[in-house]
């Protein structure tokens, strides 16, 4: 490993740069002129595109800290591998959280304004300040890597300070992650019963960490051909079977939720509500799950598979809690702006970049030391 | 003491006087396209009080109603206990007083109101959210909120929330002018705003599948965990990463030997 950069133009780089520049563009738009005009956000929905991405990141962005728990607490050596690379999938992860957030509060010259006036009843300033300093707790962990190529010394004294930081990256985001199911417990009376439940929280934590593994799986079989990162098929076997067994006792939690809130009567009415949630149960745990467990899920495609679904319905979840779920409530009258669609699509170009840049010029794939 | 308002629907006559001095204490842009007393008015970042005109079904005649919108300042209201930045206070004499200061702009407190009463002033680059304050100057100096001052009619009592309350629970028992509901005694574990009325709420357009209890106190279910799973995560975490490093040394040692 050389101390050059190295960053090879081709042409789907050369697009994403151009998405990112029309994002940037469109931030300035979006900040100088406000939310009504550059947004179609509106009293009635007040949230939209915006807190979806938001959720949804931060959900798959739950990588870094299920493999931190399993490399870092559990001490499962032969996941070692791929703890970077986690780790990296969601560092970009929530600074694309941090970079959306900042645009989508009316106030965002106000953004500090929590750390002084503390509303401590709100799962929000739960969110807010773990997600604060897990970021911070990730940029530590991040620049581990990163002055590995520059100066040893630095390294060897980010070193000591590891074991701390890897605990407090595996926990906080137990504590977040419930939080964020949590700012839904407010509105039994808006969200429709098939995913408004007292233990949302703990629905969207399980999600979060099952879906680690799923998304490491496809990651590790998409760079597996790109950049020539061998990760032994075995090892992603035995991950994705962690998601597997998870997966099987989430199936059983949200039935016996259903049954104990009398909620199963809306499973099959037919209509928006219910398709939708079979769709995300269906396509989104029980496939994979039966994937998962057959001997087709030990072969490259059926993991990318088991990926691709397990990804689809966790995405699927959060779009339901967000839209699909609050329409009966809020009824008709919001579709994401061009300019909405347009920065997030900017957003999401970067970290691919960042993704990449980073992979091509630092030990994240072959560093059994993590 | 906590004061409220009871508003008694049989009353008003829908002039939309309250609206009017509404905007004039609060120093509220009048907007044509938006009226604040009509058939179909809304609630918006100018609009913080409305009266809606409704022809409703009585003793199978059509008659007209008029009701009036507003926040309801609940007694444990959601939007404060939502909000982060503490920028929405429940006051000790009753109004829920939003402070634009210390607002953050993520409108949580939009989503998680069960009246759907803050607005948001889209069209500005630095928007704050808007909502009836109570005009809760006047009422720590003693005085009644704009609204009820200017009521022609009396259809807006301004009081003690314990006599008001008191004083509505008998009028709805005598006789059978009004239906059996003091809508806001137990909406939501009870409001500071009060109405009474000779049809049924639900006809009326009013909210009606809103929990007794008090919105926050879901959350606080599961917020009163958050010391445990902190404190006792970290113990837990510690702990299995010192048993699961040990372990692995020891594996080690024996394959070594």
């Amino acid at each position: 490993m050389t101390k050059k950069w190295s960053f090879k133009l081709t042409p789907t780089r050369k697009i994403l740069i151009a998405l990112v520049i029309m994002s940037l563009i469109l931030a300035i738009y979006r900040l100088a002129t406000g939310l009504g005009v550059s947004t179609n956000l509106n009293d009635k929905w007040p949230w939209g595109l915006w807190i979806g991405f938001d959720l949804t990141a931060v959900a798959l962005a739950g990588a870094g800290y299920s493999i931190c728990f399993l490399v870092h607490v559990l001490h499962i050596e032969r996941f070692k591998i791929i703890a970077r690379r986690a780790l990296l999938f969601s560092f970009l992860g929530y600074i694309f959280v941090l970079a959306t957030l900042i645009l989508e509060i009316g106030r965002w010259d106000n953004f500090w304004r929590p750390f002084i006036s503390w509303g401590i009843h709100s799962p929000m300033f739960e969110v807010y300040m773990c997600i604060s300093v897990y970021t911070f707790i990730q940029l530590i962990e991040f620049a581990e890597i990163f002055v590995q190529k520059f100066s040893p010394t630095w390294y060897r004294r980010i070193e000591k300070v590891m074991p701390v930081v890897v605990i407090l990256g595996a926990l906080l985001p137990f504590g977040h992650q419930a939080s964020l199911g949590a700012i839904y417990l407010i509105v039994p009376h808006k969200l429709h019963p098939l995913w408004w439940s007292s233990l949302l929280p703990w629905f969207f934590l399980i999600t979060s960490f099952f879906v680690g593994p799923a998304i490491v799986a496809i990651e590790v079989l998409w760079s597996g051909k790109i950049f020539n990162s061998n990760v032994n098929i075995k090892i992603l076997r035995s991950l994705i079977r962690i998601s597997g067994g998870i997966m099987v006792a989430y199936l059983a939690l949200k039935v016996f939720d259903l049954i104990n809130r009398n909620a199963f009567q809306y499973l099959f009415t037919g209509g928006l509500e219910s398709s939708m949630f079979l769709l995300e149960m269906v396509a989104g745990i029980i496939l994979p799950v039966v994937i998962c467990f057959s001997p087709w899920g030990t072969t490259k495609t059926g993991m990318v598979t088991f990926g691709i679904l397990t990804v689809s319905g966790v995405v699927l979840n959060r779009v339901n809690v967000v839209f699909t779920g609050m329409y009966g409530a809020l009824g008709a009258g919001y579709t994401p702006a061009g300019i909405e669609w347009g920065i997030s699509i900017g957003l999401l170009s970067l970290v691919v970049l960042a993704y990449i840049f980073i992979v091509e010029n630092f030990n994240i794939y072959h560093a059994e030391k993590a | 003491m906590s004061k409220a308002v009871l508003v008694d629907v049989t009353k008003c006559v829908g002039c939309g006087g309250c609206t009017v001095a509404c905007k004039m204490w609060n120093d509220l842009e009048f907007d044509k396209s938006m009226p604040s007393h009509s058939e179909n008015p809304k609630l918006t970042s100018k609009n913080w009080t409305t009266v809606t005109y409704q022809k409703v079904n009585k003793g199978g005649k059509q008659v007209w109603r008029f009701v009036k919108e507003q926040c309801l300042h609940c007694e444990d209201p959601a939007c404060a206990s939502v909000c982060f930045s503490k920028a929405i206070k429940k006051t000790p004499q009753g109004p829920v007083v939003y402070y634009p200061n210390l607002c953050v702009g993520c409108r949580y407190c939009m989503v998680a109101c069960p009246f759907d009463i803050p607005k948001y002033q889209w069209e500005k680059v630095l928007p704050s959210i808007t909502k009836c304050q109570m005009c809760v100057t006047k009422i720590k100096k003693g005085e009644a909120p704009a609204c009820t001052s200017v009521c022609p009619t009396n259809a807006l009592t301004f009081g003690d929330r314990d006599k008001l309350l008191a004083f509505a629970k008998k009028k709805i028992e005598n006789g059978d002018k009004y239906i059996k509901h003091i809508y806001g005694e137990k909406e939501a574990g009870g409001t500071n705003w009060f109405y009474i009325s000779d049809v049924s709420f639900k006809e009326l357009g009013f909210p009606t599948n809103i929990p007794k209890e008090p919105l926050p106190h879901y959350t606080h279910e599961y917020l009163k965990l958050t010391p445990t799973v902190f404190i006792g995560g970290g113990a837990l975490f510690t702990a299995l990463s010192i048993y699961t490093r040990r372990r692995n040394e020891i594996a080690k040692e024996k394959e070594g030997k």
